[in-house]
């Protein structure tokens, strides 16, 4: 194991190995590059402390390390900070540039040459950067940073062998004299280059790691490096042409609210239709259907059953209704595997086009309104794919106080991908007023519990501040790979799950405790929600997996509004055990506690209103269902007009309280 | 006066951003104080957009209000 200081992640290093550190921007393409280095050989470390993962994998005898995407080492955020560790144990840093953000991307680049350690530069997207009227003179730039610069395209391999094989062509490059010998003074006492930058410009942790007191030289240290970056630019870039491209235009489109809402709902309804309705009905009736009931079912039973007979204990929950070798494999391969896929493909799309920041832009208004900021909008969308990933992601979120209302939200109100594909495939059975009246609710609920967290949580959240990469056509090939990992992920987290879900349900229906649960849950599913009481099992399976309730409740005879009340409540249930657990790590016990708690009382509760309101009002025709509606959205502006107006109050009582003292 | 009040195609000088996190920050993006940008589009009620060459950045309203620039 190497010496590092104090970051200590758990990296076996071989005698004699190399560490070599992939570093840039986000986007930069960082991933293609550790994947053509390590090939398949890769593995991935939690990072002490925090729950951010680092890849890392072999390359002829040397290490390779990954870090996240970032725009400094400056420990702004965990990121930086894991990055920051990884790079200063580094003895070869490989750093991924954008040709076609070169000024953004040099800053980052000035400042890990400024720590010392030998890097070689892979410039790349050139063909972008061509594309745009852009010529980069890499001589020159080579020769103004002091290190190597290579070409590369790297989703097209090339440049990529250069790479490979002129990492012993790294050295130090060049930092400005003034900052050297700056440097240089505070080297002798800290032992290294890069603490000795760190710690000038008041990066505190590495500042204790030597018991000194952070210098206070940021804003001098990076002004003088933007000037330089800048320098650079003018003298490397030439022909910058300034053609507005359609992508300009498009871009525009998607931030301001007049189009850009519309465009919104266009990529929804347009993943609703292929997700909801083609994968959903089409898809997974060959799969779930033919392939699994039809013939993957049968097979497994004939076979097991030569052996143990299926009415046996054991027979029961291998092979019986909620059989261990029969519905895990059915739900998980058949039902859910495809909609993870579809859902993940919209995604890699998304990410990959350059979207995701625009529709922060465009959101950040309504999402200020319930404490956050346009960024939550990433962790929230992730949630609708995998809400324990999700939480995880919250980390990129400006303070802890919006962290905490991001990370109920998700577990409270945002169903995930499986989940989602269950709720798209049971809504269609149902008429459009229904579907209205789910969304509405789930938003209602959204909204309103974001006010009231806003308005009692003490403190504020940050502001938006965000990079807007460029617009860009996605690449099939890198959207199919990235699919391809996430859904293999999901396969690798669900099905342990899954497997245990199949086997607490099937062991409480051999041993009778399931008929008792739903005797007990009766009250509860039947009186307060109108529904059959054996939705008491789907709820069970949900605690397992929302997705495995929201299954369970897919096959059961069901009316309209009784497939809505039940998927409200099943959506607004508590989150998987994986969340569960992640919620746990990330915040303290006691908070993680309370918001799984609550959970709880909120499903049951407005689930059971719906149920109320809707027996009370009628929901037999679509006027009545408006009505229903008509009542939740008189509610929902009741409540946040109620908490604004306290709100208010306490605010002034606080300023005459204080007035008085 | 202050960027939030800043109309979509002006051009502008940054003089000064009273946050500290903040002008780091937007160093690194390539924005400093002293230099001349322009606003790409404004969000009704939210963010500002600004641009300098390639780089373009949204900024949220309150964030505006903390950011002293002249027109030319």
């Amino acid at each position: 194991m190497s010496h590092c200081h104090g970051c200590s992640i758990q990296i076996d290093i071989p005698e004699g190995a190399r560490r070599i550190v992939l570093a840039g921007n986000p986007n930069a393409g960082k991933s293609v590059f550790f994947n053509y280095l390590t090939g398949m050989y890769v593995d991935v470390s939690n990072y002490p402390g925090t729950t951010l993962e680092i890849s890392h994998g072999l390359l002829q005898g040397d290490v390779v390390i990954d870090t996240p995407g970032v725009y400094g080492i400056s420990s702004f955020n965990d990121e930086e900070r894991v990055a920051r560790d990884v790079i200063l144990t580094a003895d070869v840093v490989i750093n991924v540039v954008n040709a076609v953000y070169l000024e953004r991307d040099l800053f980052l680049t000035q400042q890990i040459i400024d720590t010392g350690v030998p890097v070689i530069i892979a410039l790349n997207m050139v063909d972008e950067a061509e594309k745009q009227g852009m010529t980069i003179n890499n001589q020159l730039l080579s020769q103004l940073l002091g290190v190597p610069v290579i070409p590369t395209v790297a989703i097209k391999k090339q440049g990529m062998k250069e790479i490979k094989e002129n990492i012993g062509q790294a050295r130090s490059g060049q930092s400005d004299t003034e900052l050297q010998k700056e440097m240089d003074k505070l080297v002798n006492r800290v032992g290294s280059r890069g603490e000795a930058l760190l710690i000038m410009e008041g990066d505190a942790t590495v500042a204790e790691r030597h018991g000194l007191e952070p210098l206070n030289k940021r804003e001098d240290i990076y002004l003088q490096r933007r000037q330089r970056v800048n320098q650079i630019v003018t003298h490397v870039v030439k022909d910058i042409s300034k053609k507005t491209a359609f992508s300009n235009i498009l871009s525009r489109m998607m931030i301001k609210p007049l189009t850009g809402i519309p465009i919104l709902f266009l990529a929804l309804y347009t993943m609703y239709q292929i997700i909801g309705v083609f994968v959903a009905g089409t898809v997974v009736g060959f799969t779930e259907e033919t392939l699994m009931i039809g013939h993957f079912e049968p097979a497994v039973r004939s076979f097991v059953g030569n052996f143990i007979s299926e009415q046996s204990t054991l027979g029961t929950i291998l092979i019986g209704e909620f059989g261990l070798l029969t519905m895990t494999f059915t739900y998980v391969l058949g039902l859910l595997m495809p909609l993870v896929i579809g859902f993940y493909f919209f995604l890699s799309l998304f990410e990959d086009s350059g979207y995701l920041p625009r529709l922060a832009t465009l959101v950040d208004r309504l999402l200020t309104s319930i404490g956050l900021n346009g960024r939550a909008v990433i962790p929230l969308i992730l949630g609708l794919g995998c809400v324990t990933m999700a939480t995880i992601t919250t980390r990129l979120l400006g303070s802890e106080r919006e962290r905490r209302i991001a990370i109920f939200l998700l577990g409270l109100a945002i169903p995930c991908s499986a989940q989602l594909g269950v709720i798209a495939g049971m809504l269609a059975s149902v008429g459009p007023e229904f579907v209205l009246l789910y969304s509405l609710v789930i938003f209602a609920v959204l909204v309103v519990v974001g006010t009231l967290m806003n308005s009692l949580l003490s403190g504020q959240s940050s502001d938006l501040l965000i990079d807007l990469p460029p617009l860009r056509v996605p690449r099939i090939h890198n959207v199919m790979t990235k699919t391809g990992i996430k859904s293999y992920q999901f396969l690798k987290e669900a099905f342990p799950l899954f497997a245990l879900g199949a086997l607490i349900i099937s062991t409480f229906q051999v041993t009778g405790i399931l008929v008792a649960l739903q005797n007990i849950l009766a009250p509860l599913t039947v009186n307060w929600l109108g529904l059959p009481k054996e939705a008491a099992t789907a709820f069970i399976m949900g605690i397992v997996r929302r997705d495995f309730g929201a299954a369970g409740l897919a096959g059961m005879p069901l009316t309209s509004i009784q497939t809505v009340i039940s998927l409200i409540t099943i959506t607004l249930f508590v989150p998987c055990i994986a969340s569960i657990l992640v919620m746990f790590k990330e915040r303290n016990k006691k908070e993680a506690l309370l918001m799984w708690v609550s959970t709880w009382v909120i499903a049951f509760l407005i689930g059971g209103i719906v149920a109320q309101l809707s027996a009370l009002l009628g929901v037999a025709t679509p006027a009545q269902v408006f009505t229903v509606m008509a009542v939740v959205i008189a509610l929902t502006a009741l409540v946040i007009v109620g908490v604004r107006l306290f709100k208010k109050q306490n605010i002034q009582s606080n300023s005459t309280s204080k007035g008085v003292v | 006066m202050t960027l939030d009040r800043v109309k979509k195609g002006q051009f502008f000088k940054i003089n000064n951003i009273h946050n500290e996190n903040v002008r780091s920050q937007a160093i690194r993006f390539g924005i400093a104080e002293g230099e001349w940008l322009s606003c790409e589009e404004v969000v009704p009620a939210g963010p500002i957009v600004i641009r300098k060459n390639r780089q373009q950045i949204a900024l949220g309203r309150q964030l505006a209000r903390l950011i002293d620039i002249s027109l030319n």
